[in-house]
């Protein structure tokens, strides 16, 4: 049995060990916003943060948790979906169909962390997802723009 | 962002869906039921079979076509809207379902997407289906002003009576609207595109807020009570059967409840999760006897259609006008050059999946469908059931691509699986590796194509002979192919002027054919279908004649180029990637232009090539798609194109050892990232004209082309069989 604290909830959870935390997220805790795309951590349309780090959760098992380990998932990156990324890409009208992008706004978010005012080459170094409609040029313009969201709500 | 902009009700995601978080001993199980008919309102007064409004004035705009990413719900909204009048702001979606189209006698026409169909087919009658709610809606509040109703104006769900100052909106009439008798939609008089005020207009996609916070319920996230997990494997050799199967470990893992074969060509697991339904897929011990295709490869492939290539065997004559070999022949100069392109899986981001309840007497599936049509119709047939006791639930596909249309593979494997547990529901993932593997890929095709220019380096004659598989003869697979004319492959290739995929090119001397070579391997229709492959042959080919004719490429294509509207495009083009004009050092051109689903694109690429490794800097893309309905959605079609273009035309191949797909994740069949993509500018004309051309294929036509066109300009050589990975470092 693990105590994790899942987007601020306390979770029990005893699985597997090599349960990879992605199915943990999906079929124990009931949370489906993080999404399996490939299973060997190419995609990234499984990202959460873990402790606050970006983390592929297809790769990540149940064995390497910790107890108490704070895991954050695209439901809980917000209330409102007013996180700086997500409002930038509300913006910009980043989504096609949507699949991936649970995976981008959670790495874009992490990027931000690092990195309050990232460059292009940042960017590309660092948003490593994979998106099949091809959205990256508005996932860059959205990036940029949460910059200036998240500066304008520091200051007010 | 119009942040007064009603979000559009998600059948999964509003009433029809209902979340209960059970916490027992540490675990929290998420139920998702969606129901499956409308939203039912007593409120609610439906106008006709498109639109409902609420008392509230909100209008419920319904869709049939399928939302797959490419924005297509936004736009047939903005066109029902732009007829209804009604307030955009007010704007609500519902998603239409097969067995409510089957029951109201196809009231919303086909439901089925592909070939850019969304708006391109239904732009006319959407638009009568709003303009018919407006006449209703206002001779209704004319009935209650008791006024003639030509005395009425109406805009954003207002109606007011300029005579007298009254004034009513649409929520108060809606009711006594829906009992009027329908106005005869065939007589209705369209608005003149210049008095459009939505239409044009780049108005936010309806569907974006639940896929900012994890909200929205794809199929794979459909959970539902007692419902088991499934993963499906099927043999890796295509039409090979099992031989010898032993589940007798398998069924001892943690959380399994069944494993059994499946038409002795697959075998399920079935599991509480689905992380152990795979876990215990990998201790089925199954050998298949692969006799039969288990020595194919992708050699013997391509020697296959090589031989196509001359053969006068099995050959459909397209297009003969003049005397193309003769003239070719006689020529001062001839051009030959043999070009092939590989299979390509579609790599859905979302992979195949669909979730089955089946008993004695009815089923349902809750499915990702590009064709909820014919996912209901393979339930019908695989199960034996009459087409209304079969229920389906759809959800927008993670990414379609044209792998989820008209082949519902997945759904009879889904509903195999779970007529064995009937009153169970069973929701079948299958693995990236599975999706990889078994999907339904782009036909392989080679081309053999030849020119003859004359003194004055004047084309005189082309011969395009194309040899490969066809995707109508595997979707029939007990039909006689014997001189069957598969137009489908000759995609883009047509001489007719009315044509809405014509050669760009003219010569009086044309010769067009196709030598059917088909394969074990199953294909389908990815993006663009067979247009990609084949105007990567006709222009890569072109680029050739230019050098041969020592012309400049553009001013080639220029000269040759028949369609004034194809011409205009490639004009633009030249202009804004500043065609003829110096570029820095070790930077290079290439261009590329064609015409398919109605629409005439162009595209420059330039790139560089340092000691054999391609760096591309910029795309510059022309579209015409007649009219635009929303710029900015067709701006984001485009770039999708020239990144799916771009994964392709640089790493894309399925290629086939022992009879199988070698290619089975991420790492190995490699696709574009963020960092990869080069600046993209889009120029959108929208010329009108009765014209509704596709857009969610078209573009991706001329990005292979122009890549290959750029690399011959930077290198010399021009690469002739894809991708470009083969030959050079991507």
């Amino acid at each position: 049995m693990t105590r994790l604290i899942v987007n601020g909830k306390t979770v029990n959870i005893s699985v597997e060990p090599d349960t990879p935390l992605l199915w943990v997220i999906r079929e124990h805790i009931g949370l489906t916003g993080t999404k399996f795309g490939c299973g060997i951590a190419q995609c990234g349309a499984c990202s959460v943060h873990i402790n606050g780090s970006l983390m592929r959760s297809c790769i990540y098992t149940f064995s390497m948790l910790k107890d108490g380990d704070k895991i954050t998932t695209i439901e809980g990156l917000s209330k409102d979906a007013s996180h700086p990324v997500q409002k930038a890409w509300a913006s910009v009208d980043v989504p096609q169909c949507g699949y991936c992008q649970s995976g981008q706004i959670m790495a874009a978010s992490a990027l931000l962390k690092n990195k309050s005012n990232p460059t292009d080459a940042d960017i590309d170094s660092y948003m490593t997802n994979i998106c099949r409609c091809g959205t990256y040029p508005r996932i860059r313009e959205a990036i940029h723009q949460a910059v200036e969201i998240a500066k304008k709500s520091n200051k007010a | 962002m119009n942040k007064k902009i009603t979000l559009p009700k998600n059948p999964s995601r509003r009433e029809m869906m209902k979340t209960s978080a059970v916490i027992g001993g540490g675990f929290i199980f998420g139920f998702h039921v969606p129901l499956n008919a409308f939203a039912n309102s007593s409120l609610q007064s439906e106008v006709n079979a498109w639109v409902v409004v609420n008392p509230d004035d909100s209008c419920v705009i319904r869709f049939a076509r399928t939302e797959m990413g490419q924005g297509t719900l936004t736009g047939l909204a903005q066109l029902v809207a732009e007829e209804l009048e009604c307030d955009w702001n007010k704007v609500q979606i519902e998603r239409v379902s097969p067995q409510e189209n089957l029951a109201r006698k196809n009231a919303w026409g086909q439901m089925l997407t592909v070939g850019s169909f969304g708006i391109r087919f239904s732009h006319d009658y959407v638009r009568r289906g709003g303009a018919a709610a407006r006449i209703a809606l206002l001779q209704a509040a004319a009935n209650q002003f008791q006024v003639p109703v030509e005395q009425l104006t109406v805009k954003n769900g207002i109606i007011t009576h300029m005579v007298s100052g009254r004034s009513i909106s649409y929520g108060k009439v809606a009711n006594d609207a829906a009992k009027l008798p329908p106005a005869d939609l065939k007589s209705i008089v369209l608005k003149d595109p210049k008095n459009w005020s939505l239409i044009g207009k780049s108005v936010p996609r309806l569907d974006t807020k639940d896929k900012l916070d994890g909200s929205k319920i794809y199929a794979v996230d459909v959970t539902l009570p007692g419902m088991l997990n499934a993963i499906y494997i099927a043999a890796p050799v295509f039409g090979s059967k099992i031989q010898d199967f032993d589940a007798s470990l398998a069924k001892t893992m943690p959380g399994v409840k069944d494993v059994f074969t499946i038409n002795n060509e697959a075998y399920t697991v079935i599991a509480d999760t689905w992380w152990r339904a795979k876990k215990a897929s990998e201790k089925v011990k199954v050998s298949w006897d692969e006799s039969l295709n288990g020595l194919r490869s992708s050699s013997t492939i391509s020697a296959y259609l090589k031989e196509g290539l001359d053969s006068n065997r099995g050959i459909f004559e397209f297009r003969n006008e003049g005397d193309a070999k003769n003239a070719i022949h006689q020529s001062a100069k001839k051009i030959e050059a043999v070009y092939s392109a590989p299979f390509l899986a579609h790599a859905t981001m979302e992979p195949m999946n669909c979730v089955a309840l089946v008993t004695a007497d009815r089923a349902e599936i809750w499915v990702p469908t590009q064709d909820p049509e014919g996912s209901q119709l393979a339930m019908s047939k695989t199960l034996g059931l009459p087409m209304d006791k079969c229920f389906v639930n759809r959800y927008d596909p993670g990414g379609g691509f044209g792998r989820r249309a008209r082949v519902s593979d997945y759904v009879i494997n889904a509903v195999d699986i779970a007529r064995r547990m009937p009153g169970v529901p069973i929701k079948m993932l299958w693995t990236r590796e599975e999706d990889m593997t078994h999907g339904q890929y782009r036909p392989i095709t080679q081309a053999k194509l030849s020119a003859g220019l004359d003194s004055n380096n004047q084309l005189t004659g082309m011969h395009i002979r194309l040899s490969g598989q066809s995707i109508y003869a595997w979707r029939n697979p007990t039909a006689n192919m014997d001189g069957f004319k598969d137009e489908l492959q000759v995609q883009g290739l047509y001489g007719d002027p009315k044509s809405d995929q014509q050669l760009c090119y003219q010569t009086p001397n044309m010769l067009v054919e196709w030598a059917m070579r088909n394969t074990h391997v199953p294909v389908g229709t990815w993006r663009g279908v067979n247009v990609p492959q084949n105007s990567f042959y006709v222009e890569a080919f072109i680029d050739e004649v230019a050098k041969v004719a020592k012309k400049d490429p553009y001013e080639f294509r220029k000269s040759m180029t028949h369609h004034p509207k194809q011409l205009a495009i490639l004009k633009l083009v030249a202009e804004k990637a500043d065609w003829g004009n110096p570029l820095p050092k070790g930077v290079y051109r290439g261009i590329a232009q064609y015409m398919s689903y109605g629409t005439h694109t162009a595209g420059v690429v330039e790139l560089s090539v340092n000691r054999s490794k391609v760096k591309i800097h910029r795309i510059v893309m022309a579209v015409d798609c007649g009219y635009v309905v929303n710029p900015s959605q067709v701006q984001a079609q485009i770039e999708g194109s020239v990144v799916y273009g771009l994964s392709a035309v640089l790493w894309g191949e399925c290629t086939i050892q022992k009879g199988r797909i070698l290619q089975t994740n991420f790492d190995n069949y490699r696709v574009l990232r963020l960092g990869e993509m080069p600046k993209v500018e889009t120029y959108i004309q929208s010329t009108g004209d009765k014209v509704w051309g596709g857009v969610g294929e078209p573009t991706i036509s001329v990005v292979a082309p122009a890549v290959i066109n750029a690399i011959s300009a930077a290198t010399g050589k021009t690469i002739r069989d894809l991708p470009i990975k083969n030959h050079l470092v991507v």
